[in-house]
């Protein structure tokens, strides 16, 4: 027997819930329960239940969307370009960072039917789908980048699987779908070598598809006259803030199944100096598109520019704007360039923070252009001229982002957070010669 | 594109010059008109229907004469348009007092229940030493309308005559039409509108806007297709009491406001400047704009009638 290797499997297999994550599943199953309330509720009232209307036509359903999405992409950063460029550390962490990928993007999918007036008439997207639109751009891009993650997060899994077939013998039934999802792995040469060109091609795929999405998705708002909206460096500038927010959710959640988990042997103290790097790299590019989205605008100063830029200045949004871009990415920035600041508990609490920024920050993108176009709000009703979410809103939102942590902890519970055979291969522990 | 358009005026000329002078509000090609115009002569009817002809005379024709004409219907496809036809607006500011009568029918004729006109009156000042105006808006019905360029599934579209249509049948309620649309003028149903039965009940067609509203879906000012196919103007322009609108057809050249006065399209846009909304953008609007000068109403005036936070006579809710 092979005990280092047993080892490893024990301590990497899924483990049944504690009183911990039963509690945790269950809160998670009351919010999505009371969105999914307010949902119906707006099913049968219409988007009324919002605050929504004719001006802030777009709202924390679409800056939650565009979250989503940005979130999703750190799939392609750690699995892909991090393999891709032959980083060997960052291999403990694939798997959760697919698996945050995965919850994304579903998520995003479901947060865009949420916003739709008729989600009735979905299909007409397919019946009568124009591919002028950057509606239909994002529909293809983002079915496209939901397959490749999936497919990117069950390669993998594949050998895992096999290895957890027989280690979760006493779970009859858990034992069975591991042996029927591990497609007859046995580890062979010929399955290891199609394996290994499979997982390549799937990474090099991903990237151009990843760049896509969010690049599509800020020209959702880049496509319209609209000051605020209007800039050719919102491409870029989306795809920076993803990857900072999908890093920052990777070393949240890192932080938290290391603890709950004991992975201190494979979530090493040196992955959240590296992760704290790769952050505080991502917060200096984005910080530069930061400076080149509000600098230029304001330097020049025409008047709808002016009045855009002044409500997040000074104005409505200041309060707002300037917590997200100092407590979200600058206060960052100092705290991860020192060491000690890099360390697991004070990188997680930054990450915390860059996460919760990022979600701001998308609804400080989506909303504050709303509030100015070109003629003037006259005509409506006064409470038509802010944006302030009703408490359906939030409940709907609330569940959504409760829907995510929930794919996330349901995936967590079945799926080896780190990769058992990925591992293995590294350690250079080999499995016990066994009958195949 | 040039070229086009003037031998389109060429031939025009040709038709007009043989004395056919039904061109305005009647739909159908050179054949049928001889026909109508023939009738109109030999039957005697009792009652009559007030048409207009390029010059801006009026003439009673008829209406039996008319139903003659409205047969086309048949032929006329609502994602198509009226064949031959580009419909244009011209909104004189020099006019407007901010009566907002054009508001209020236009509310009325297609039942507008939400709390968002589609057109709106708006109080413009473009500098501080400048004089302010009134600047009544509906939709421009843009040649490269932003609207239809980013609308997913094909429900708003442009029509070969040059309006801008919504298929509410079809609208999936994504909202991207009205974050492009740079003048405003999209609404949405973000509730059940209540129109009452008969509307609610009204077969739906997209060239009646309005007729019924449906919840999630967009509205806007659809330039009164089903009056143009009944021979009659839109409603806000018939309804203005000081003739600020005028709307007619740009291959005719001949625009006519509420009293029926008909003007040179071309000539009244060079006399008085004419200019459209925004028009660094792009979008080619189908309603031009003649500016505030020379004014014979008092801004002032229309100050009793502006209000800031209401461009709809709420009825009581049943």
């Amino acid at each position: 027997m092979n005990t280092a290797y047993e080892k490893l499997i024990n301590d990497l297999a899924p483990k049944k819930f504690g009183w911990k994550g039963n509690a945790w599943v269950a809160f998670l199953v009351v919010v999505i329960l009371a969105g999914m309330y307010s949902y119906v509720q707006q099913l049968k009232s219409g988007l009324v239940i919002t605050c929504m209307r004719d001006y802030a036509l777009w709202g924390i359903y679409i800056s939650n969307f565009v979250f989503f999405v940005a979130v999703s992409l750190v799939g392609s950063l750690i699995t892909a370009i991090l393999r891709l460029s032959g980083v060997h550390w960052s291999t403990p962490l694939t798997r959760i960072a697919e698996i945050i990928a995965v919850a994304a993007i579903i998520m995003a999918g479901i947060t865009i039917i949420i916003d739709m007036g008729r989600p009735d008439r979905l299909l007409n997207l397919f019946l009568h789908g124009r591919l002028q639109s950057p509606i239909l751009w994002d529909v293809i891009v983002i079915t496209t980048y939901l397959v490749i993650s999936l497919l990117l997060l069950y390669y993998p899994l594949l050998p895992d699987f096999s290895i957890l077939k027989r280690h979760a013998d006493q779970q009859g039934w858990l034992s069975k779908w591991y042996d029927r999802l591990s497609l007859n792995w046995s580890g062979n040469e010929k399955q290891v070598r199609i394996h290994a060109l499979s997982l390549q091609a799937l990474s090099i795929m991903i990237i151009p598809v990843a760049f896509a999405i969010h690049t599509v998705t800020a020209w959702l708002f880049e496509t319209t006259y609209r000051p605020g909206w209007d800039s050719t460096n919102f491409g870029p500038y989306f795809i920076a803030g993803a990857f900072v927010a999908g890093s920052g959710a990777v070393v949240v959640v890192m932080f938290v199944l290391r603890k709950l988990y004991s992975l201190e042997d494979y979530i090493t103290d040196d992955h959240f100096d590296k992760m704290g790097k790769v952050l505080v790299l991502l917060c200096l590019l984005y910080l530069y598109f930061n400076i080149n989205e509000y600098l230029i605008p304001t330097y020049k100063s025409t008047e709808e520019e002016a009045m855009h830029l002044q409500s997040l200045f000074k104005g409505e949004y200041a309060g707002l704007f300037w917590t997200v871009i100092i407590g979200g990415l600058i206060l960052p920035v100092i705290i991860l360039l020192f060491r000690k600041g890099r360390k697991p508990l004070p990188l997680f609490l930054v990450a915390l923070a860059v996460v919760l920024g990022a979600w701001w920050k998308r609804y400080l993108i989506v909303i504050p252009t709303l509030s100015h176009p070109f003629l003037p709000i006259e005509g409506v009703p006064q409470s038509w001229h802010h944006y302030t979410p009703t408490l359906m809103e939030w409940s709907i939102t609330a569940a959504t982002l409760a829907s995510a942590l929930l794919i996330i902890t349901l995936l967590v519970r079945f799926l080896p957070v780190v990769p058992i055979y990925e591992t293995a291969e590294e350690r250079g522990l080999t499995k016990p010669s066994e009958p195949i | 594109m040039e070229k086009e358009k003037n031998s389109d005026q060429k031939s025009r000329r040709t038709f007009v010059e043989q004395g056919l002078k039904f061109g305005l509000l009647t739909a159908a090609g050179g054949a049928l008109l001889t026909k109508v115009f023939g009738k109109s002569e030999s039957t005697e009817s009792a009652e009559t229907v007030e048409l207009m002809s390029t010059d801006g005379t009026l003439m009673q024709v008829p209406a039996s004469a008319v139903s003659h004409a409205h047969e086309s219907k048949s032929a006329y496809n609502p994602r198509e348009g009226f064949p031959n036809r580009k419909f244009v607006m011209v909104v004189d500011l020099a006019k407007c007092r901010n009566a907002r009568k054009c508001q209020s029918s236009c509310n009325k004729n297609h039942y507008i229940t939400g709390e968002n006109a589609w057109i709106k009156i708006y109080k413009m000042q473009e500098s501080e030493k400048s004089a302010p105006y009134w600047q009544p808006t509906l939709c421009q019905h843009c040649d490269e309308p932003a609207c239809v360029k980013v609308c997913p599934v094909d429900a708003t579209f442009k029509r070969r005559d040059g309006i801008v249509l919504i298929d509410n049948n079809r609208c999936i309620g994504c909202r991207f039409c009205m974050a492009a649309c740079p003048y405003s003028v999209r609404v949405f149903n973000w509730s059940e509108p209540w129109q009452g039965k008969d509307v609610e009940e009204a077969a739906y067609t997209p060239d009646y806007a309005g007729v019924p509203s449906q919840k999630g879906t967009v509205d806007k000012c659809d330039f009164c297709p089903h009056m143009i196919d009944k021979g009659e103007l839109p409603h806000c322009v018939s309804a203005c009491p000081n003739d600020v609108f005028s709307f007619g057809d740009m291959y005719e050249d001949t625009v006519t406001n509420g009293s029926g006065q008909s003007f040179k399209l071309s000539k009244l846009l060079k006399d008085r400047a004419g200019y459209r909304l925004m028009e660094n953008l792009g979008t080619q609007p189908s309603v031009y704009y003649l500016p505030p000068s020379d004014r014979v109403v008092d801004f002032e005036e229309g100050l009793k009638n502006y209000t800031e936070f209401q461009s709809v006579d709420k009825p009581q809710e049943p």
